[in-house]
């Protein structure tokens, strides 16, 4: 058994039978924070979303192994107990369910023990706190209403309650407002320890400004194009993906 | 006997039924309908006073001329031509613990019911502990003057004139073919009165009189609150009241006094063989208010609209119902309100879900007489559906007769979200519990009107119904 978090191996992923991912392999280990980068239709978010087990993708041919499982057919709830979590760029509205309520329901449901109400309620509180969330948030109903900052802010607050050993986050849109971008940093900080591992989907720089990168990864047409570390990530920041992908869109 | 057996169609019934008096036997070989031999017999068994009798006998002679009704869910399942099979004079007629349906009582396990509770609940016990809540709920608030009994103690009480001016003249024999049924075969109930100006603090709850013999089947429930008084009523319980004779025709009547408001909540989960074919109605007087809160779980078929009629000037009504369908059922609910007085207003909003190729329609009636000027209706509903086989249907009918009305009508039907079903995946729930979250939130603006108790209750209900497998 290797030491990886994560193994992704030959992984051909499609949707409404069309093929997105083409043959992407990636190893992440505990302790790094992998940036992966593209444009828009490369395959980003189908990967992520292939590794969290989004039902609309279907896995054509390759493997999922996390903690050194297979985990390629497993159901979304089964992978999040097992400890990954993504972060959704658009996160559904689920009309009268509080966060808290949802939250703890949640917690539950990974950890196999349902808090009490108020110990877990001050767990979410000093959370929210963290984030510069208001209290009042807990007896919203999650996601309803919400601006996109505040969508953002709630889906970093699940990432501390539920700490998993996978944190994905994708944070495709350049459209994130001061706020969101502050609520990612700020909780990347926070969750962020030698046993966890993040991947996270952004061209964002200030989101990742004084952030110790491991590895970067460029996909372009449903394959890893390109490998590297923080220099890569600069350079596509900086250049774009002209370079990389010999200035054609080859899509 | 032995020929009479022959003629019994629903075999599970106990003999007893029929062990009314030997010597009507012949009657009742001869016609299996109602006859008025039957109900003098109920009649005289409850030692009914001589105006009920004729009450009784003058509705049987209605019930006979009157149409089943055919513009709702089939009823067919009903053997309308052996009707006296549902006619139970006597406690007598339990069935065997053995013989309720398994789900019934996996369905008490899930939700708790201590098992005295649950032989009760299943028709087939005797009265349980409760009782004794009841008594001492009874002396708190006989204390203010209120009266909280069964009726048929009511019949003989201290405000038997009440009963006799009230008892069936908000819903009448008249009204419908099971209307009438009702006032000729009916059993059990409560009775509430509650004098002018009294507030009573704590909701009255018809659980605890749940044992009547007769109740859960014909029973009659006959509120009356006075000028400026205040009373909360919950009628019924989340566990599934089983009966082994599936008609119900139960009538809840409430007179709402001028200034008085009423909130009336029920849950109820019918066994899924029950035909529930329960008619309730308010009359409200000027600056009246009346609130239902009402959930409709269980049954094979129902046709339930709890009827408002806001008789005095600026009288109100609200109503907030949930309707949940699985395999099998078909559930036809909504809400029906009159606009007589001037400046009234009506507000209809309900809720209602369907799964597992359940059907759950929505029925609502709004009339605005010619008089009713600057009076205010709004309806909302809102349906989900969890699969392809589940249907929803939404019938509003409006009948406005003036001109100085504001009234509006909104309709949504949609299936549950297969993203969001990801999305609280993601976050470990299973997909039944993710559904079962979503519909719980769905369900919510309903739970929130109701006491905590209850609302957990529903929560565990909707849960339970949730994970019902097919078949």
């Amino acid at each position: 058994m290797s030491d990886a978090l994560l193994e992704v191996k030959g992984l051909k992923v499609s949707a409404e039978d069309k093929q997105i991912l083409k043959g992407v392999d990636l190893t992440v280990k505990p302790g790094e924070l992998h940036v992966i980068l593209g444009q828009n239709g490369a395959g980003k978010s189908t990967l992520v979303s292939a590794i969290m087990g989004d039902p609309s993708y279907e896995v054509d041919d390759g493997q999922i192994i996390f903690d050194g499982e297979d985990i390629t057919d497993e159901k979304p709830d089964i992978r999040a107990r097992k400890g990954i979590f993504m972060s959704f760029q658009n996160p559904e509205e689920i009309p009268g369910v509080t966060v808290e309520n949802f939250l703890r329901t949640a917690k539950g449901a990974i950890t196999g023990v349902k808090d009490r109400v108020i110990p877990f309620r001050k767990e979410l509180l000093s959370k929210m706190a963290a984030l510069d969330m208001d209290a009042s948030y807990a007896e919203r109903y999650l996601n309803v209403g919400f601006s996109g900052g505040e969508k953002k802010k709630t889906e970093i607050l699940q990432l501390l309650v539920l700490n998993p050993k996978l944190a994905i986050l994708d944070e495709t849109d350049s459209g994130l407002d001061v706020d969101a971008v502050r609520a990612v940093t700020k909780g990347i900080a926070e969750f962020r320890n030698k046993d966890n591992a993040i991947i996270i989907i952004t061209h964002n720089a200030k989101i990742l400004e004084g952030l110790e990168i491991t590895a970067s990864h460029v996909i372009s047409d449903g394959r890893v194009i390109k490998n590297g570390g923080s220099e890569l990530v600069k350079e596509v920041i900086t250049n774009g993906f002209g370079s990389l992908i010999g200035g054609a869109d080859n899509a | 006997m032995p020929d009479f057996e022959e003629k019994t169609q629903v075999e599970e019934i106990d003999r007893s039924l029929y062990d009314f008096k030997d010597k009507v036997d012949a009657d009742l070989i001869l016609d299996s309908g109602l006859t008025r031999k039957i109900v003098e017999t109920i009649s005289e068994e409850k030692n009914d006073p001589e105006w009920m009798r004729q009450f009784r006998l003058k509705s049987l002679e209605y019930y006979n001329s009157l149409e089943i009704p055919n513009w709702g869910p089939p009823i067919d399942g009903l053997d309308m031509d052996n009707i006296v099979t549902y006619v139970r004079p006597k406690g007598a007629m339990h069935a065997k613990w053995e013989e309720v349906p398994e789900d019934i009582k996996n369905t008490f396990e899930r939700l708790g019911i201590p098992q005295a509770e649950r032989a009760s609940l299943a028709g087939v016990g005797a009265q349980y502990d409760s009782e004794i809540v009841y008594h001492n709920v009874k002396k708190e608030v006989a204390a203010q003057g209120v009266i909280y009994t069964d009726i048929e103690s009511a019949l003989r009480g201290p405000k038997a004139d009440l009963v006799e001016k009230y008892f069936m003249k908000a819903v009448p024999p008249t009204d419908h073919k099971f209307a009438a049924l009702h006032g000729a075969v009916w059993s059990g109930g409560s009775f509430v009165y509650v004098p002018e100006g009294v507030s009573v603090e704590i909701p009255l709850q018809s659980y605890f009189r749940l044992n009547a013999p007769g109740a859960g089947q014909f029973e009659h429930t006959l509120i009356i609150v006075e000028k400026g008084a205040y009373l909360h009523f919950i009628e019924g319980c989340s566990a599934p009241k089983y009966n082994i004779a599936n008609l119900h025709a139960g009538c809840v009547e409430i007179f709402v006094g001028e200034d008085a408001r009423v909130r009336y909540s029920t849950i109820e989960n019918w066994s899924k063989n029950m035909y529930n074919l329960n008619t309730k109605r308010a009359i409200v007087e000027k600056g009246g208010a009346i609130e239902w809160v009402s959930g409709s779980f269980g049954s094979h078929t129902s046709y339930l609209y709890p009827m408002s009629v806001l008789k005095g000037d600026d009288s109100r009504m609200e109503y907030t119902g949930i309707t949940f369908a699985g395999n099998g059922q078909n559930l036809d609910t909504g809400a029906k309100v009159v606009h007589i007085g001037k400046n009234t207003s009506s507000h209809i909003s309900t809720k209602s879900i369907s799964r597992d190729g359940g059907i759950s329609n929505f029925r609502s009636e709004v009339i605005i007489n010619k008089n009713a000027v600057d009076s205010k209706s709004a309806v909302t509903c809102e349906s989900l559906m969890l699969d392809d086989q589940s249907r929803s249907d939404t019938i509003p009918v409006s009948d406005i007769r003036n001109s100085r009305v504001d009234i509006g009508h909104e309709a949504r039907i949609g299936r549950i979200s297969e993203e969001a079903i990801f999305y609280l995946m993601s976050r470990g729930l299973s997909e039944d519990d993710a559904k079962a979250l979503i519909v719980g939130g769905f369900a919510e603006p309903i739970a929130k009107e109701l006491p905590v108790e209850y609302a957990v209750e529903m929560n565990n209900l909707i849960n339970l119904e949730m994970k019902g497998s097919i078949g």
